[in-house]
């Protein structure tokens, strides 16, 4: 996988559902992101996106989203649920009955 | 591809007829512990039909509304007896309890032990921020000592529970720590914790900046974060320290691995053996 | 006539028939917590579940957790109940409160004895009448229901577990500890002789299933958890898709539809025993063991001319008023005798407004109201 990708990835932030923690702004190995004047999380550097993935998995608010622009993650449903991209192994937890 | 399933996948799995975002505060890491136990649950391919999320009575019972799965907001503590119940009545279920400290620890301690003693097949997750959130920042088994809270004003006298060390004790199969800074990691304990038959618990430790962090000298709720970045410690690690080097630090990964099968694995397999002889012939 | 298959005759304790009327009504789910004098409907559970395809028996770790375990378990899909005496119903009353609102069916026997406290657990008494009624924080209806006998105690379990599915609503059956200890001959119903009431499960596709929707009867169908119907129960007041809401008009919405599915069907829901009463002017209200009394009572007394009825209570709550009104029309005097300090009397002189004389009989010593007390009163007129 070509994580450290430079400028090959964007960084999408929802506006309405940043709640201005700070946490992707503080954390962010390229500095890519900032906080706006309503405090709220922005993208400043965007080329400088490396899509380690932080900033997205510690959002708490799911308010983040990084795409690479070459290879966009297309999301599979399958009876409404979406479908695993890796070697799924579907298992649940003790057949009992 | 990333090597995670990102937000794009997360929401998914959201109800999108919800209000988002949703109620908590900002830096809560309730939202990350969700979004974690999402990823875990897609990566395993449990369809969304199968999984029961059953909450307790806090922030944490709040998770539970916004997630696509079958959902049930309990009432405080009871999550667990509730979950009981479900997973004997159809073993077929997922069953996964979203608890908070005081959830689980206080009013519902005594279901958090009888259900790892009995080793029912539910993956509890006790989303540990060490207070009373929801209620306004009053002290709960697990805040630590020393600390400040609005029912100790001038500093907490008990000790506080280990969550790991109870649930060994009671006799979980499956016990870990994770925090909400070291989301990789707590994501794979969870995979485990949720593939494992019998009682698994994991603790996820969340800060809470707004009724804990704010009157413990935590500027801002990043400050947590580099708290948590600062004091974990791999279990590993952990136990290769000096014990006078240990003070402070908190262990984390995975605890406890045990092979019981599950209670109702148990029962049906009684119950089958029950009904043999009556084939027969019998009544 | 066509002749009615023999049925099945046993000698059995009252917490047995309570199983076999559980069993016969399809319950296949008990979770439980031993408590004198209720525990041999746990022992007796204990037996006979296992061995029943797909029946679940479950000892918890109190009687929170035994509420909790068959709120899940009726969620889930099964027909679920406990059985629980004085302290043990007080612990349950916060789950109870949730079945309520979360509008699970389930079926709660309390086998009433002494109390307050730990009070007399082998002696019979009569205390928990209101407890039931308003032992859960909160506004909210309850169907209450009783047994006078043996035979009564299978009899009201089936029915408790078809007005339990029926209103999706806890009901609470109210025994005490003479009808649950004493042994007698009962028949045990053939198929087909009783009715089984099962809930409705919604039959729209569940992209279009809103789980607290309006519904002609105000009952909502219930699907099991897991069977595609992916919604969320709650405690809180929550709107038609079970989402928690404070806006006013939804809240009203939901708790004056949860109290109208139980109060428009006070005609199904009220059952009674008229024995005599149709020219009394003595009349007799009385429930549980003390009903029994109060029959002995009853024909004494018409032996001796007077003209005496006896009004038995099979459902305490709703209060059967238009059962009492009926009896209001003859009787001048109206006696109550139970084992308490005057419980369901209060719901009789609410009813009453001054109109006959209410004259009480109250036991609270642990032993039953003998039919010469009441009989006593009854000659006093």
């Amino acid at each position: 996988m070509a994580r450290k990708s430079k400028g090959n990835n964007s960084v999408t932030i929802y506006p309405d559902w940043c709640k201005g923690c700070g946490i992707c702004v503080e954390f962010c190995p390229q500095k890519v992101l900032g906080l706006n004047d309503q405090g709220k999380a922005t993208v400043v550097r965007e080329a400088n996106c490396i899509r380690c993935g932080f900033c997205e998995l510690h959002c708490p608010d799911f308010a983040i989203v990084v795409k690479n622009k070459e290879e966009p993650v297309e999301v599979e449903m399958e009876n409404g649920t979406p479908k695993p991209k890796a070697k799924a192994k579907p298992k649940a937890k003790g057949k009992g009955a | 591809m990333s090597k995670f399933a990102g937000n794009e996948i997360i929401h998914q799995y959201l109800r999108h007829n919800k209000k988002f975002p949703h109620v908590l505060c900002a830096g809560c890491g309730h939202g990350i512990v969700l979004g974690t136990l999402i990823r875990s649950i897609h990566s395993l391919g449990i369809p969304k039909d199968d999984v029961v999320v059953v909450a307790g009575i806090g922030c944490s019972g709040r998770l539970a509304v916004y997630v696509d799965f079958n959902t049930i907001h309990t009432t405080h503590g009871r999550a667990l007896s509730f979950a009981t119940g479900i997973k004997m009545a159809n073993p077929r279920l997922n069953v996964i309890c979203l608890m908070g400290d005081g959830d689980a620890l206080s009013i519902g301690g005594n279901h958090l032990i009888h259900a790892a003693r009995r080793n029912i097949g539910v993956t509890a997750l006790v989303l540990n921020n060490n207070i009373y959130g929801m209620t306004g920042g009053q002290s709960s088994p697990a805040t630590p000592e020393g600390a400040t809270t609005m029912t100790n004003p001038y500093g907490q006298l008990d000790k506080s529970f280990d969550t790991v060390e109870l649930a060994r004790g009671a006799g979980a199969n499956f016990v870990a720590r994770g925090t909400v800074f070291h989301v990789n990691r707590l994501e794979k304990i969870m995979v485990q914790a949720i593939e494992r038959p019998g009682f698994s618990l994991v603790e996820a430790i969340t800060p809470c900046h707004t009724q804990f962090g704010r009157k413990n000298k935590y500027k801002s709720p990043v400050d947590m974060y580099n708290w948590l970045k600062k004091t974990a410690i791999t279990v590993e690690r952990y136990n290769e320290l000096p014990e006078n080097k240990r003070e402070g630090r908190l262990p984390i990964g995975v605890f406890v691995e045990r092979d019981r099968i599950g209670f109702e694995e148990q029962y049906y397999a009684m119950q089958r053996q029950l009904l043999k002889p009556a084939a027969k012939g019998g009544k | 006539m066509p002749r009615r298959k023999k049925r099945k005759e046993i000698f059995a304790l009252g917490n047995e028939a309570v199983v076999e009327g559980a069993l016969l009504a399809g319950c296949s789910f008990y979770g439980g917590y031993p408590i004198t004098p209720s525990s041999e409907i746990m022992e007796i559970m204990a037996a006979r579940l296992p061995k029943i395809e797909g029946g679940v028996f479950l000892q918890l770790e109190d009687e929170i957790a035994s509420m909790g375990a068959i709120i899940g378990a009726s969620l889930a899909g099964r027909k679920a109940m406990t059985a629980t005496s004085g302290p043990g119903f007080s612990l349950m009353q916060e789950n109870l409160g949730y079945a309520i609102m979360a509008e699970a069916p389930l079926v709660l026997v309390n086998v009433m004895r002494g109390g307050p406290s730990t009070g007399l657990p082998t002696s019979p008494a009569q205390a928990d009448v209101q407890q039931a009624r308003w032992g859960t924080h909160g506004d909210h209806p309850i169907i209450v229901l009783s047994a006078s006998n043996v035979q009564e105690c299978l009899d009201m379990t089936i029915t408790a577990f078809n007005m339990a599915e029926k209103y999706r609503t806890p009901v609470i059956l109210l025994l005490d500890e003479v009808t649950s200890h004493t042994r007698e001959k009962i028949e045990i119903p053939n198929a087909g002789e009783y009715e089984v009431f099962s809930r409705t499960v919604p039959s729209m596709p569940p992209e279009w299933y809103k789980p607290y929707e309006e519904t002609v009867r105000g009952v909502p169908p219930m699907p099991p958890v897991g069977s595609g119907y992916r919604f969320h129960v709650t405690g809180l007041t929550h709107d038609r898709n079970g989402f928690p809401t404070q806006r006013p008009e939804e809240i009203v919405e939901l708790l004056e539809r949860i109290h109208r599915k139980i109060d428009q069907f006070f005609y199904d829901i009220q059952l009674v025993e008229e024995i005599r009463t149709e020219d009394a002017e003595v009349c007799v209200i009385a429930y549980g063991s003390v009903a029994r009394s109060a029959e002995l009572a009853v024909q004494q007394a018409r032996d001796n001319g007077v003209k005496a009825g006896l009004l038995k209570l099979k459902t305490l709550f709703p209060y059967p008023r238009r059962h009492q009104e009926k009896i209001l029309a003859k009787a001048r005097t109206i006696i109550v005798p139970e084992m308490n300090m005057g419980q369901i009397s209060r719901e009789v002189k609410r009813v009453n407004m001054g109109r006959a004389s209410v004259r009480t009989i109250n036991r609270i010593d642990g032993r039953i109201v003998a039919p010469s007390e009441i009989l006593k009163v009854i000659m006093q007129g």
